[in-house]
């Protein structure tokens, strides 16, 4: 490998690295606006100045100069800190000096680096200029005067987010960032602009002007808005969550996150349950959790075991799943499922559920089958990575299902069943040595599923999906309780009823939704409980409401879409009355006298685990290593219907109950609804 | 120069004629496929020829035409101060140079006419016959100053032969383009100073040559 030296001392690089790189390998930060890991290479704001031997004799922008054999680099001689105090004093002669009321003060790239860089004082005297602002939709807002022209965020929409929409017009000091004609940008992920802007000129525009990033208390945990499992950092101040950003995670979501998980925290203060309810004439009253949990024994103690039935909800964590699964089998009811779009996914070895690839394995990929899913609204991260992928290498990707925009270019196999059969016919035709295939949980949820799944086994056998070291199998779940759910077997036991079986009129006499707000139940007349945090579809119907905590509000298990076991952690406390969910579980088992064997949460953590070690694995995502997967066995023989494939997910925005109660959803919800309704003058 | 912004009022389409067509997929043609929005400012060129500017519903189409975000088109029409971006005077477009060549030799006085005889500058005339504009240096400072109206350079203007030029345009005439001076090109205003010996133009200082320069060396 070549070496060079960075302030005299010498380190070895790899071929190809910029001189920014090697002097970051050798420990010297360099200072940078327009630089960016993740995007191109622009190099347009020089602050990244070095000094290089051999070279010329004047300052190098580090970013885009190539390293070489025995260059010496020097990142604080003389020239450079000169260099650098010219550029920063350049940036601030139009740069407004309006910190103290602008968002990004106090996590500002250009506050630090002219603390650090910069000259104390100014020389300019004469009139700044002024920028007009521009309007981008309802997430960012713009104070434009502040731009320095880095051109991060028109490089991360084109690239990243593969919707070229952000551009830099006119030009010289006329220099503006702008949308074409000022419409809001149309993205999943737009929020990640915001954190790419080095300063206050994007900044989040639902939560502009509510706090200050240094009176926040950060919690580091996981999302759970979809089954990816975003890493995220969750900022409180007080009882509310204030906004969520993301942590870096190369496996997961390297360090983007979408609009739902970052502004849907609206939602958590709206519509919030925070006592128990009891139905008294029709109409909910509020009541003590004494009250509430003696209506629920009333009524299961009448009903016989195979009456009862539970179903768990999307956003659940694993240790209150835990707790309901265990506390129905000790009432010795089977009538248990976390499936309430009603899958057929559940039975059978763990990769049958399991995003087997990985996300980040994607990337290894040489064709790749979408089949029923629409990635872009399931799952924006996966769809970024497969963009990712498609950008670095030009993958073939195949689509089975909806015709719909991915931000990649695809193959549109056909709608349905048939098309999705004649390529397996085909398959000879296809050479590929790491083909995967991604099924959306939409098509294992119909009627057929069974059929399907067994069809796409099938066909994945044909083409090689599962072999030694690759396993290209992987099932996109939109919910984030789901894999925890089946890892625990939370479906229904010998003789138990499917969730679409329970609602049905007349199946049972007590339903406990555990937060499921995804299912209609307007059929069903047994008494309904709901544990849950909002007022929503779940609440409606139920008889005995109790309060719980949201995902923000308490520790817990989930695991993601791969399979991998994350710990999230608890940012605030559960709103008024409301507790945890296992612990009502818990306490509720009491008054059943079906007494739970834990009284705390590591207890019923190491319960969890001695039953089901997979949940022991923290951070570990199976991946391919273990091809135990038979591809033919999975589902079972039987007719497809030739029913178009559809993506489950239809409005982005609005897939569980913080997203509906978040006002900036609804915004952006109905922004989407008109952009669909006339697609063309986006051209 | 000042922010460059489309114009408020906008044709509701737009289309290309069948020659600006042909020639638009004649540049086309000269790249490869995959990179056909090389195409883009020859054809932005070919639409402002066309109608005289670029509307928004022209960016959309050629952005449409050559696969490329529109976006990207708006900033190549904003980037470049020769496209212009609102309609201009139907007789005549006058580009009047400010750059201190010409400024020395009198631009001012050309732009105070201008502006008695046509207006504001960057605005279109009452009448919408003229446009005109202060431009940076057009690279003709020999003959300082100058305009360039509409596709030529008109040099060594003063007020008087400016005004005359506007009325003309005014009256549907093409006045003729170059200096009016009375010089020919960019010779010396008084005539010819140097390479004024007629013997350097009879062919009597010509002689045979004996070898050709650079020839090999005959063997
Ligand atoms: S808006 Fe922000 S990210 Fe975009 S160019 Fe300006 S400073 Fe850079
Ligand atoms: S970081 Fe190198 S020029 Fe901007
Ligand atoms: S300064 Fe006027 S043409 Fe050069």
């Amino acid at each position: 490998m070549p070496k060079a030296k960075v302030n005299g001392v010498e380190v070895e690089f790899e071929p190809g690295m910029t001189v920014l790189q090697v002097a970051e390998l050798a420990g010297e930060e360099i200072p940078r606006f327009c630089y960016h890991e993740r995007l191109s290479i622009a190099g347009n704001c020089r602050m990244c100045l070095v000094e290089v031997k051999p070279g010329p004799p004047k300052p190098q922008a580090s970013c885009a100069l190539p390293a070489a054999e025995n260059q010496e680099i020097f990142t604080a001689s003389p020239m450079v800190k000169k260099g650098r105090e010219g550029v920063l004093e350049f940036l601030l002669i139009n740069h407004p000096l309006d910190c103290p009321i602008c968002d990004q003060g106090g996590e500002c790239d250009l506050q630090d680096e002219t603390l650090g860089y910069g000259r104390d004082d100014s020389r300019y005297h004469e009139n700044k200029r002024a920028v007009e602002e521009k309007y981008m939709g309802p997430l960012v807002k713009t104070v434009m005067t502040r731009c320095i022209q880095c051109t991060r965020c028109v490089r991360y929409v084109t690239e990243i987010a593969g919707v070229p929409e952000i551009g830099m017009i006119s030009r010289g000091e006329d220099a503006e960032i702008t949308t074409y004609l000022e419409k809001a940008i149309n993205s999943e992920m737009t929020g990640n602009v915001v954190d790419l802007c080095p300063v206050g000129a994007l900044t989040h525009k639902p939560w502009a002007f509510n706090y200050r990033p240094w009176e926040l208390k950060k919690t580091e945990t996981v999302d759970v808005m979809d089954a990816v499992g975003a890493n995220i950092r969750v900022d409180a101040r007080g009882a509310e969550v204030m906004r969520v950003l993301p942590r870096v995670n190369e496996a997961i979501n390297e360090e983007w996150i979408d609009d739902k998980t970052r502004y849907a925290v609206d939602g958590l203060m709206r519509q919030r349950l925070d006592q128990p309810y009891i139905r008294k004439n029709k109409k909910l009253v509020p009541a003590t959790w004494g009250e509430a949990f003696d209506a629920i024994a009333a009524k299961v103690k009448k009903s016989s075991p195979d009456r009862l039935g539970v179903i768990a909800g999307d956003l659940q964590d694993a240790e209150s799943m835990k707790a309901a699964l265990d506390l129905f089998t000790a009432l010795g009811s089977a009538n248990v499922d976390c499936r309430q779009d009603g899958s057929v996914l559940g039975a059978g070895p763990r990769e049958s559920w399991l995003f087997n690839t990985t996300i980040a394995g994607l990337e290894q990929a040489d064709a790749i089958m979408l089949i029923g899913t629409n990635p872009r609204l399931e799952a924006p991260l996966v769809n970024a990575r497969l963009r990712k992928h498609w950008l670095a290498t030009g993958v073939r990707i195949g689509v089975c299902g909806d015709n719909a925009d991915l931000n990649f270019s695809y193959h549109h196999i056909g709608a349905g069943a048939a098309s999705l059969q004649k390529v397996f016919d085909d398959h000879a035709k296809i050479a590929a040595q790491k083909p995967a295939f991604i099924v959306g949980s939409g098509v294992l949820a119909r009627e057929d599923g069974e059929a399907i799944l067994n069809m796409i086994g099938q066909g994945a056998a044909k083409f090689g999906l599962v072999k030694d070291g690759w396993n290209g199998f992987n099932v996109l779940h939109t919910a984030a309780s789901r894999v925890g759910g089946l890892d625990m077997g939370f479906v229904p036991g010998k003789g138990g009823l499917t969730a679409k079986a329970m609602v049905k009129k007349g199946a049972l006499d007590v339903l406990f939704l555990l937060g499921a707000d995804e299912i209609d139940t307007a059929d069903s007349d047994a008494f309904v409980v709901y544990l849950g945090t909002h007022g929503d579809n779940g609440a409606h119907k139920a008889d005995v409401i109790l309060p719980g905590a949201a995902y923000t509000e308490k520790a817990g298990i989930y695991v993601n879409m791969e399979g991998r076991v994350q710990l999230a952690n608890r940012a605030i406390f559960p709103k008024g009355e409301a507790r945890e969910d296992w612990a009502i579980l818990r306490a509720l088992s009491d008054r059943l006298g079906a007494t739970l064997p834990y009284d705390s949460l590591t207890a019923l953590r190491r319960k969890l685990i001695a039953d089901h070690p997979t949940f022991g694995q923290v951070d570990y995502a199976p991946g391919s290593q273990p091809a135990a997967l038979d591809l033919g066995k999975l589902g079972k023989k039987g007719k497809v219907s030739d029913a178009p494939f559809t993506s489950p997910v239809s409005d982005f925005y609005q897939t569980n109950p913080i997203a509906r109660a978040s006002v900036t959803m609804a915004e952006c919800s109905a922004l989407a609804a008109s952009l669909r309704a006339q697609p063309v003058a986006a051209e | 120069m000042s922010v460059r912004r489309l114009a408020k009022e906008q044709p509701a389409s737009w289309d290309f004629a069948p020659d600006t067509l042909e020639k638009a997929n004649w540049w086309i043609a000269k790249y490869p496929a995959e990179r056909k929005q090389s195409a883009v400012i020859p054809i932005l060129w070919l639409i402002q020829k066309q109608d005289g500017w670029v509307s928004e519903p022209a960016i959309r189409k050629l952005a449409q035409m050559l696969e490329m975000p529109v976006i990207r088109v708006l900033e190549v029409v904003t980037f470049y101060t020769m496209f212009q971006l609102e309609p201009v005077g139907s007789a005549a477009l006058i580009q009047v140079c400010g750059t201190t060549p010409c400024a020395l030799r009198g631009a001012n006085a050309l732009m105070d006419l201008c502006a008695a005889k046509i207006g504001p500058k960057d605005h279109l005339s009452a009448d919408g016959l003229f446009t005109w504009q202060e431009v940076e240096c057009l690279g003709a400072c020999v003959n300082a100053p100058m305009a360039q109206i509409n596709d030529y350079y008109y040099e060594d203007l003063t007020p008087e032969t400016l005004g005359q030029i506007i009325d003309d345009f005014k009256a549907g005439k093409s006045p003729k383009p170059g200096s009016y001076a009375g010089r020919h090109t960019s010779e010396p205003a008084g005539g010819a100073l140097t390479l004024t010996d007629p013997s350097l133009y009879d062919g009597s200082r010509a002689k045979k040559l004996k070898n050709i320069p650079n020839a090999p060396e005959p063997a």
